[in-house]
């Protein structure tokens, strides 16, 4: 199943944090791990990711510094901050009164606050 | 470089094209391409294959692009601060305020022995072209970093050329003594003085293409080079104006008689700085005026061709019994020189394997009529000498006006060849005959003075 493009890009943001939420990581990690999350039902042109990136770290709720991969090569590292943290509970907030709604009329299969 | 490593590159310069997408995104998304590469190879597939399957997941790169532009949206803007913490061009701003101040010191020197040494200061007025250029050309034997004996036959030119001006017995020894005491210099020093800063351009083009004097393919560099360090020149000498005139504006109530020493100072100090900024804003940030350059050639051949037109039809009209003076001369020669430079800029900015547009047209329109202009010039010329017979400015703006004609005649008659290398050719020739130009100021310099008796 592919998800709506427009519902994709509205989960893109709080994904991103989320994720990050877990621990520091680069691009094509925190593409992997959506992949996995969403048993590959929400597929991401990979290239978008990074102006979402650039974008959080511009609002100040990531901080990018640079690495180096384990093979040598230079790697950009995000990690969250505590804007980044606030921001992402306000996120939570609102998409458990999106699902609990629609779980209401749905006979929610998918109880609030799981996530 | 294997196949697949120059396919990578590629993809990264397609990318890379995009000013929105800085050098660092560019190693971002590579090494996003790279990590998904080697996942792919992991799971059996070949390099070729793992390279399209990762572009492909990365997105079309207009796509990309254009979503780096909406978050990223300043960059689009050209931006004339360079960023901070890039340290070679920290260096080049630094090797730039270093040269500047350089330029500042000597003409500043200059300046206080010439007020010591007054009312003889024939020696800076004939050596005037030697306190500013040289400092500029040494600006680019140094960014260029060209060998020494590379370096050998400009100095050698320049110090050739500094030594004939020198000797020279312009007037009789001392000339603008008379000049102080309300005579006129003479004709030849000045002319001279003034074709040094021609000479010692061509020095500057050859330094900054390198060392090379006369290099073929760097020509229209050399040409844009000039064009778009004249832009900058100009803006900052517009803003150094308002500077210098509100300054003095603040300063006129309390302290009136400051305002003369202060302008002594600052003005040609700025006027000889401002060469080498011009010049590093050029090499800095060449992307902003090659979009400048043909917009303006855009906007003002037309206009100028209208202008033109107009005037070779009222001149046309009026008959040909005009008497043309000395600044009308003047007026028509800056005129037709802008007519060169629009023509010469609208051709660097064209691909020469385009066809003919609506601009074209024009263009040669405007270069028809500067060629019927400047006849009428040259008649008027030869029927003065006819009467007076020659003298030195004479010569001059009859030399440089048969050049003009012969460089505005063979553009045009170019222009009207077709074929598909017809810009092509237009421009070499244009380009090529610079070369006329500068030896004709060589001449100014070196001939001419001995040949009129210095008078």
């Amino acid at each position: 199943m592919n998800l709506d493009k427009d519902l994709v890009a509205a989960m893109a943001t709080p994904l991103v944090l989320a994720i990050l939420a877990r621990g520091r990581s680069y691009g094509y990690a925190i593409l992997k791990q959506v992949h996995d999350l969403s048993a590959g039902d929400i597929a991401w042109t990979d290239g978008m990711l990074y102006p979402l990136l650039h974008r959080l770290e511009r609002l100040g709720q990531v901080e990018a510094s640079w690495g180096e991969s384990p093979e040598g090569r230079k790697r950009k590292y995000y990690e969250i901050t505590a804007s980044g943290e606030t921001a992402l509970a306000e996120h939570r907030r609102q998409w458990v009164t999106a699902t609990r709604t629609l779980g209401g009329l749905w006979g929610s299969s998918i109880p609030a606050g799981a996530w | 470089m294997s196949e697949v490593e120059a396919r990578i590159a590629q993809w990264r310069a397609a990318l890379a094209r995009s000013a929105a997408v800085a050098e660092t995104d560019a190693d971002e998304l590579e090494e996003h391409l790279r990590d998904r590469m080697a996942d792919l190879e992991a799971s059996g597939l070949d390099q070729d294959e793992a390279f399209l399957i990762a572009v492909k997941r990365l997105g079309a790169t207009d796509t990309v692009t254009a979503e780096f532009a909406r978050e990223h949206g300043d960059r689009l803007w050209k931006q004339l601060v360079l960023p901070p913490g890039l340290g070679g061009r920290d260096r080049s701003l630094l090797e730039m305020i270093a040269f500047a101040a350089v330029a500042v010191v000597i003409i500043q020197v200059v300046r206080l022995l010439a007020e010591q040494s007054m009312p003889n200061t024939d020696w800076f007025t004939r050596n005037l072209a030697f306190f500013v250029l040289p400092v500029l050309a040494a600006y680019f034997v140094r960014l260029r970093r060209i060998p020494l004996r590379a370096v050998l036959p400009l100095a050698v030119a320049t110090v050739v050329f500094a030594v004939a001006v020198n000797l020279f017995p312009f007037g009789g020894g001392n000339a603008t003594a008379g000049l102080i005491f309300g005579g006129d210099p003479p004709q030849t020093l000045l002319l001279a003085a003034g074709h040094l800063f021609l000479v010692l351009w061509v020095v500057v083009l050859a330094a900054y293409a390198g060392g090379n004097p006369w290099p073929a393919l760097r020509r229209m560099d050399a040409v844009r080079f000039t064009g778009e360090w004249a832009i900058y020149y100009v803006l900052i000498a517009l803003g150094g104006g308002v500077l210098l005139l509100l300054t003095s504006l603040v300063l006129s109530p309390v302290a009136p008689d400051a305002i003369d020493d202060v302008i002594g100072w600052v003005l040609p100090s700025g006027a000889v700085a401002a060469t080498i900024v011009a010049a590093w804003l050029v090499e800095s940030k060449k992307s902003i005026v090659e979009n400048l350059a043909p917009v303006l050639t855009a906007i003002f051949t037309p206009l100028f061709g209208a202008g033109l037109v107009v005037a070779v039809v009222t001149y046309l009209a009026a008959g040909f019994r005009i008497e043309f003076d000395r600044d009308l001369l003047t007026g028509f020669d800056v005129l037709m020189l802008v007519v060169v430079g629009l023509v010469l800029y609208g051709l660097s900015a064209r691909d020469p394997r385009r066809p003919t547009t609506a601009i074209d047209v024009i263009r040669l329109v405007a270069v028809v009529a500067a060629v019927v202009l400047d006849l009428l010039v040259l008649g008027s010329m030869l029927q003065r000498i006819g009467e007076f017979g020659f003298t030195p400015n004479r010569v001059v703006a009859l030399g440089f006006n048969v050049l003009l004609v012969i460089d505005l005649v063979v553009t045009a008659v170019l222009g009207f060849i077709r074929g598909p290398l017809r810009y092509g050719r237009m421009a070499a020739w244009q380009t090529g005959f610079l070369a006329a130009f500068a030896a004709w100021a060589a001449f100014v310099v070196l001939v001419l003075p001995p040949f009129f008796g210095f008078a």
